[in-house]
């Protein structure tokens, strides 16, 4: 499957889940702050993702879990150097750029790009 | 205590498929209100679709909670999609059959078709709408904050309902 076509149905998905259109639906676009993904919404994603590429997620596997919590990785609301490590050997296919360059938690959102969602189909269905 | 919104469960295939009924009864107090007459208006009582979909909330609820022997405290967490055709007026039943469309540890994902059985010919079975939810298991999520132990979801008027309604739990 060629990245056009994936990125055409991870679209689809982020169309039904997000009720956002298509037009809004970039490679850059984040899926919180810009398309308004909430806590439930990265669950119906996996679900959907699941359906549409006929592949298993497994839990914190596109999306991280409870990263926020553990005080070796986050520190005065800010993600610590083992936290930055971690997230970027759990989710090799996430846009760090936006954490890197300010280490607020809020910023942790920031990584899940339409894009990185494409890279995530994409390693998935090479392997 | 909670407001119940089906009558009887009718088919429980466990992980699977739960299906309730639900009488639309004119002694409920809302279908008064719902619509009132005014003006030169007659009243029209109504099933309101807010209860048509807490009643398939329910549905679904019972089955995802089910699924995990009730040790779970399933929460409605979205509602995915609803499209209700017709109302459903007093002495007609409303069907809900909820299926389970995926599953983890975190919560479920399940379908809902919503029917209505006309009193005058109940063989005929009219599908009225779709009702597509998504339920969270809260002690897995919502970044650890901590919930009672004892399951507050799963109270005593769920159970009454599937005891009467002969199923084991």
């Amino acid at each position: 499957m060629s990245r056009e076509e994936i990125f055409d149905k991870v679209r689809d998905v982020l169309v039904e889940v997000l009720a956002v259109d298509e037009d809004e639906v970039t490679e850059q676009a984040t899926l919180t702050s810009q398309l308004g993904a909430e806590s439930i919404d990265f669950l119906d994603i996996v679900f959907r993702l699941e359906q549409a590429f006929e592949f298993k997620i497994g839990q914190g596997e596109l999306f991280p879990d409870n990263v926020a919590q553990d005080p070796e990785y986050v520190q005065d609301g800010m993600v610590t150097d083992k936290g930055l490590a971690t997230l970027r050997e759990r989710l090799p296919h996430a846009d760090f750029a936006t954490l890197e360059a300010d280490r607020k938690i809020a910023n942790v959102g920031e990584i899940f790009t339409v894009d990185a969602v494409v890279n995530f189909v994409e390693r998935k269905l090479a392997v | 205590m909670r407001w119940l919104w089906i009558d009887r469960v009718v088919e429980l295939v466990p992980r699977e498929r739960l299906v309730a009924i639900k009488n639309v009864s004119l002694a409920e107090d809302h279908l008064h209100d719902h619509f009132a007459a005014q003006g030169g208006r007659v009243a029209m009582p109504v099933m309101p679709a807010t209860l048509i979909i807490e009643g398939m909330a329910q549905t679904a609820g019972i089955l995802v909670g089910h699924a995990e022997e009730f040790r779970e405290k399933v929460i409605l967490a979205k509602i995915s999609k609803v499209v209700l055709t017709r109302e459903a007026v007093p002495g007609f039943t409303l069907r809900y059959t909820a299926t389970i469309e995926r599953m983890d540890a975190m919560g479920a994902a399940t379908s809902g078709r919503v029917e209505l059985i006309d009193p005058n010919d109940p063989a005929s079975v009219e599908t009225i709408g779709q009702i597509d939810l998504m339920f969270s298991h809260i002690d897995q999520n919502l970044a650890g904050r901590e919930f009672p132990e004892h399951n507050f979801v799963f109270g005593e008027s769920f159970r009454t309902v599937l005891r009467s309604s002969g199923i084991e739990f």
